[in-house]
């Protein structure tokens, strides 16, 4: 979207519709939970409650610790989900830059920024951090 | 401020709008039911049953049979979970499924409404189904549960990187963002013919994105027993599935849109463009069918092992050839030449991946087989 389009009609009407599709959707969602509850059986017994373990009674600790190992992934995810905010309006706009106004920068300023994180990607395998920890 | 915003919008537009997004909830509704009764005829095909043939001609009555079922069911809440969680994940999950589908056009003009950061908003949006399953895993206090919940978010995650390098890159050749410019840029030639590379990523990410065998780990039955819907039933459990199979639906369109060439076709004009739309996203979902049949589910660490040294490094060289390519306006041949070396890479991986431990296992075999071969004569000759 260039700047000379943008007005507060359009700007409006688009995310108006983007949240009203959020209540309709909880509205659907509401209305088949609402028919479910008035329909379906409710015949709750403690054992009908307890939590699913195979079958046997559950160990007392519902939440226990589990080895997250994926934590460093998700850091990995993070700078490549920014990286992703930056690369989208470069995207659309580097070759109106070239051809407008004869920049170049733009094109060579981004391979410079995806060749740095080739090399966080690259440090990061030699690392070892994309192994699955034991 | 807030009123003054909303004055500009007239009172007609505003109706419009919902009673669209009712009726866009209605066809979805619709589609899943198809696509569950398809699922199941294309899945027995595959092996050699018949799926569904009781209810109804063919079966066809099977997915309705199958919603009343789920509704009638009762829906247990266990005890120890955390109550509002184990509500509200559901709805999340199926609201973020749902709000894409503002923008997704199935022709120039059959959208409710359409976008200029089009592709940006849907990628947006679908990372916030991951929330809504983790929530799930955390809200049902079940060990499984939490279990696939962190999976699911290790999963999604990973494979979301892929999603958006590809789509980048799409925009990049459309120099838009806007869904319809980026089908109206495929007039000369759809994109598949220079990004198939592109296309395949885009294939792969989307099944794990979805949680679609053969990347259904997070809620992998025979390990983890249903993973955050473990503990889920009857109603809430039945939004779950509605939420995968409009997500299902989701990537399939988006791949018509972004590489197939959207609604564009011979012979149908006008809004009829949308039986050419629809068509093309079926045979998308019988391909997905297809490798639901064909594929053995991945264990996690080859999943993840996947994701990142794979999928990750190659979308981002997509990003790289599709940049160079416009930069330096070489002709559309080239950008074919690397993406179809990109794509025989991957291909490569992926074929010495699955054929190399089958190969072992024959070799093996076949030692074994001529080791007794060669004792059985010896053995029956000291014998005589």
């Amino acid at each position: 979207m260039t700047p000379d389009t943008f007005s507060v009609e359009l700007f409006t009407q688009n995310w108006t519709a983007v949240a009203l599709s959020a209540v309709v959707a909880a509205m659907a969602i509401g209305g088949m939970f609402a028919a479910s509850r008035m329909l379906s059986a409710r015949r709750h017994s403690e054992e009908k409650l307890t939590t699913y373990e195979c079958g046997i009674p559950p160990s007392p600790y519902t939440w226990s610790n589990i080895n997250v190992r994926f934590y460093i992934f998700a850091i990995l995810f993070l700078i490549f989900d920014v990286e992703a905010v930056f690369l989208f309006p470069w995207a659309v706009i580097f070759m109106q830059e070239k051809i407008n106004e004869a920049n170049t920068l733009p094109f060579y300023a981004m391979m410079m920024f995806l060749g740095v994180l080739a090399f966080a990607i690259i440090y990061a395998w030699k690392k070892g951090v994309l192994e699955w920890q034991k | 401020m807030l009123e003054a915003i909303l004055l500009t919008i007239s009172l007609d537009d505003f109706i419009w709008i919902i009673v669209g997004l009712f009726a866009m909830f209605t066809c979805l509704s619709i589609v899943v039911l198809s696509l569950t009764w398809l699922e199941r005829k294309v899945l027995g095909r595959l092996q050699l049953r018949l799926g569904p043939t009781r209810t109804g001609p063919m079966g066809l009555m099977q997915p309705i049979a199958d919603a009343l079922k789920l509704i009638l069911k009762e829906d247990i809440v266990p005890a120890s979970s955390e109550k509002a969680l184990f509500w509200v994940a559901p709805v999340i999950v199926v609201i973020s499924a749902f709000m894409i589908w503002v923008t997704i056009p199935g022709t120039q003009t059959a959208v409710i409404q359409n976008l200029d950061l089009g592709l940006f908003y849907i990628i947006a949006f679908s990372v916030i189904g991951i929330l809504g399953l983790v929530l799930a895993g955390w809200g049902s206090a079940n060990k499984y549960g939490t279990l696939g919940g962190l999976r699911a978010a290790a999963q999604l995650i990973s494979y979301e990187i892929p999603i958006i390098m590809v789509a980048i890159s799409v925009a990049m050749l459309a120099q838009s963002l806007d869904l319809r410019e980026i089908v109206d840029g495929q007039n000369d030639y759809i994109y598949v013919f220079v990004q198939p590379l592109g296309l395949v990523l885009f294939f792969i990410a989307g099944l794990a994105e979805v949680g679609r065998t053969p990347f259904d780990i997070y809620f992998a039955e025979s390990e983890i027993v249903g993973g955050p819907f473990v503990e889920y039933s009857g109603a809430h459990w039945s939004v779950f599935f509605l939420a995968e199979y409009i997500n299902t639906f989701a990537i399939a369109a988006l791949m018509v849109i972004l590489f197939l060439g959207g609604w564009s076709g011979p012979v149908l004009s006008g809004n009829w463009e949308i039986i050419w739309f629809l068509g093309k996203v079926y045979v998308v979902i019988m391909v997905i069918f297809w490798v639901r049949g064909t594929f053995p589910r991945l264990r996690i660490d080859q999943l993840m092992a996947f994701a990142w040294k794979v999928m990750v490094p190659m979308s981002f060289l997509s990003v790289v050839m599709t940049a160079v390519y416009q930069f330096y306006d070489w002709p559309a041949w080239s950008l074919t030449a690397m993406s179809s070396a990109g794509l025989a890479v991957v291909g490569l991986l992926i074929f010495k991946k699955m054929t190399a431990p089958s190969k072992l296992v024959a070799e093996v075999k076949a030692r074994r087989e001529a080791l007794e071969a060669q004792r059985r004569p010896a053995a029956s000759g000291g014998g005589d």
